[in-house]
């Protein structure tokens, strides 16, 4: 078993016909990925390399069977994308889109959590691969290989360095996640830790975290009193200076909260390893399994 | 974008939020004779850090010649490093309770969070943390909103005076309106004041959410008008995300948390980095191109460090970029490249077929950041 996707899983792509979303899809479909369907309102009815066009999601789903969401549709479209997409009846909407404005992600979130059952990672994502399986996304999954490693981040290209890590001494992974940094992610990390810890195929699990907000600190809670799996960490932004902005909506350090050694601290109270350096989070897992 | 405490009245304005009547100015032949302003007036400089009362940026004027005083004075000050470039002039108000509110975002709980407290006018981080229920918190759901009830429920619970009951829920109303209808992060005004004149927003800070800037025209105005070096300008006109730090390394990378832990995995290696240069996803050669060009521009770069795993970014571009930046120039400083994820092989032969001295490849993040460093020393 794997966590949120499997070889079932099929997908619709809103933005299908974009330069982005077209390149993507197709390294997922080539990977094994069911993408069954695009979307585009107005182009129903043409195909992408073979991929059927949809004008809504709700007729791409009918025709197909579909029943996760993977969005690429620019900032300013992309809250009506995921709302249309949980509205059709998706289990999971994968929205990979950077740069949503914040109040658009919280009425996202609100909507979403009040009037359906969808589950949502990102936005601002590199999406999720369960190796071997299906990739949903934008990870390179020639980094990736099949195994009991559970890995889990708010950064896109850390979750990669964390493989990759992995993938190098011969770790494999059971799925692979990037929960997105900005400042309302659907999923959180305890979301998927909780995932983790039920899924049989997972052994161990790594999680990446950086500096800003309160997500680490609740994470590390969570996986005192419920997590049973032995858990790898690594905090980006140990050498940030505060006060600075740095790219993601999140990576912002005020004042004492949200700092790397805040967190850190959370994290081993917790019982678990935190590296300082990404690449030392493949031997970290070789000790523990 | 933070912005200046003028400009955030400037808002207040436009959504008839009452605050003392003022004028703003660069430099006093500005300031018209017939300003139509009645003393006393409190001349406030306009800078982006705390504490500008104490260190004498904010005096009170009773007459012209103490208002001409005061613009001296205060025009041209240094407050923590920040230059006083402007003043804002407004008339003094009859203060008879000072309160505090703001409107942000609680990311935890992934909903609108208003703040309300009697005790405005001093630090409210004091407040929160020595008389934490004298600070009320009201969650917003952001689908639903802020209607009058929950405003008086509010303002009850954290008991203001119910004398003025109408027009704080009035002002409030239209600060949340502020807050959710035009995409700022933070709305605060401290003191919101109960003044002989009635209530009035005393102070501003407001951030605005720079994801929405286009959906806003009057986001790039006030952008204009905040200060930044020019480095990190060029660098934003480029789409890139840049940040000036004191070190020698140059640091290029994709995506804020691999450039982040670049930072950090420098500093393991004895260095330190001279900035934070995320070129974001799906980076096209140009803009490593032009990533290249703003270190260029940075004098205190001594080596560079350039940190790609590809996911939506593509190797293949990465390393064309390089190559238009690099090609046939005589390089200023040596740089380290490390290239995996996404079409890294025919990223790595690009790199293969442009051979330049001064660029070494490497295949781990580790090694990279252990000879930049090296490198630059």
């Amino acid at each position: 078993m794997s966590i949120l996707i499997n070889e079932d899983t099929k997908v619709v792509v809103q933005g299908l016909t974009g330069e982005q979303g077209k390149f993507h899809a197709l390294r997922n479909r080539d990977y094994g990925t069911q993408v069954v369907a695009g979307t585009r309102p107005g182009k129903g009815g043409e195909k992408v390399e073979g991929i059927p066009i949809f004008n809504t999601v709700k007729d791409a789903i009918e025709a197909t069977g579909a029943n996760t969401a993977l969005t690429f549709v620019p900032p300013a479209f992309a809250k009506d994308a995921v709302l249309e997409a949980g509205d059709a009846g998706c289990d999971l909407i994968v929205c990979i889109t950077e740069g949503i404005p914040a109040k658009d992600e919280a009425k996202m979130y609100d909507l979403l959590k009040t009037n359906t059952n969808a589950k949502l990672l990102g936005p601002n994502c590199p999406g999720l691969i369960s190796p071997g399986k299906s990739n949903v996304g934008i990870m390179p999954h020639e980094i990736t290989q099949e195994g009991n490693v559970g890995v889990v981040s708010r950064s896109g290209t850390l979750t990669y360095q964390a493989v990759h890590e992995l993938t190098r001494i011969n770790i494999g992974q059971s799925t692979c996640i990037g929960i997105g940094g900005d400042p309302v992610p659907g999923m959180s990390f305890i979301d998927v830790l909780e995932g983790f810890q039920l899924d049989s195929q997972t052994e161990a699990i790594v999680m990446i975290g950086e500096i800003g907000g309160s997500a680490e600190e609740e994470a590390a809670e969570y996986i005192k009193n419920h997590v049973t799996k032995p858990v790898v960490s690594y905090i980006a932004g140990v050498t940030a200076p505060p006060g600075k902005k740095m790219g993601h909506a999140g990576a912002i350090v005020s004042g004492n909260k949200g700092t790397a050694s805040a967190k850190i601290e959370a994290l081993t109270k917790a019982g678990v390893n935190v590296v300082k350096n990404p690449t030392k989070i493949g031997q970290a897992i070789r000790d523990v399994i | 974008m933070n912005l200046f405490e003028y400009q955030g009245k400037e808002l207040y304005k436009k959504f008839s939020i009452p605050t003392p009547k003022s004028t703003f100015i660069k430099s006093k032949s500005e300031l018209q004779s017939d300003h139509g302003l009645s003393y006393p007036l409190v001349v406030k400089a306009q800078v982006q850090v705390g504490g500008r009362g104490k260190a004498g940026g904010i005096k009170v004027a009773n007459n012209d010649a103490e208002l001409d005083q005061f613009i001296d004075d205060i025009l041209g000050m240094d407050i923590k490093g920040h230059l006083v470039e402007s003043l804002l002039i407004e008339e003094a108000s009859e203060i008879i309770s000072e309160y505090y509110i703001s409107f942000t975002l609680d990311r935890s709980e992934k909903k609108y969070l208003m703040m309300l407290s009697s005790k405005g006018g001093m630090d409210i981080e004091e407040v929160a943390e020595n008389s934490p229920d004298d600070l009320i918190k009201h969650y917003i759901s952001p689908s639903v909103g802020l209607d009058d009830s929950d405003i008086e429920h509010a303002i009850t619970n954290a008991k203001l005076d119910f004398a003025y009951k109408d027009q704080l829920i009035e002002i409030i109303s239209k600060l949340y309106s502020l807050f959710a209808d035009n995409d700022c992060d933070l709305v605060e005004v401290n003191p919101l004041a109960i003044t002989s004149k009635g209530v009035s927003a005393l102070d501003s800070k407001v951030s605005l959410d720079v994801n929405a800037e286009y959906r806003h025209e009057e986001f790039k105005e006030f952008e204009k008008d905040i200060p930044i070096p020019e480095s990190e300008k060029f660098a934003k006109s480029k789409g890139l995300n840049f940040i000036k730090l004191d070190g020698s390394v140059g640091i290029i990378g994709n995506g804020a948390g691999l450039v982040m832990s670049t930072l950090d995995v420098v500093v393991e290696h004895g260095g330190k980095a001279a900035n934070f240069l995320d070129i974001g996803g799906g980076a096209k050669a140009e803009t490593v191109t032009a990533a290249l060009e703003v270190l260029e521009t940075e004098d205190d770069v001594k080596s560079v460090l350039i940190n790609i795993f590809g996911g939506i970014t593509r190797c293949d571009l990465v390393a064309e970029g390089i190559v238009e930046a690099t090609k046939g120039k005589e390089l200023k400083w040596p740089i380290t490249v490390r290239l995996d994820g996404t079409n890294s092989k025919e990223g790595l032969e690009i790199l293969e077929n442009n051979k330049n001295e001064k660029i070494t490849i490497s295949e781990s993040m580790d090694e990279a950041a252990q000879i930049a460093v090296q490198a630059g020393q």
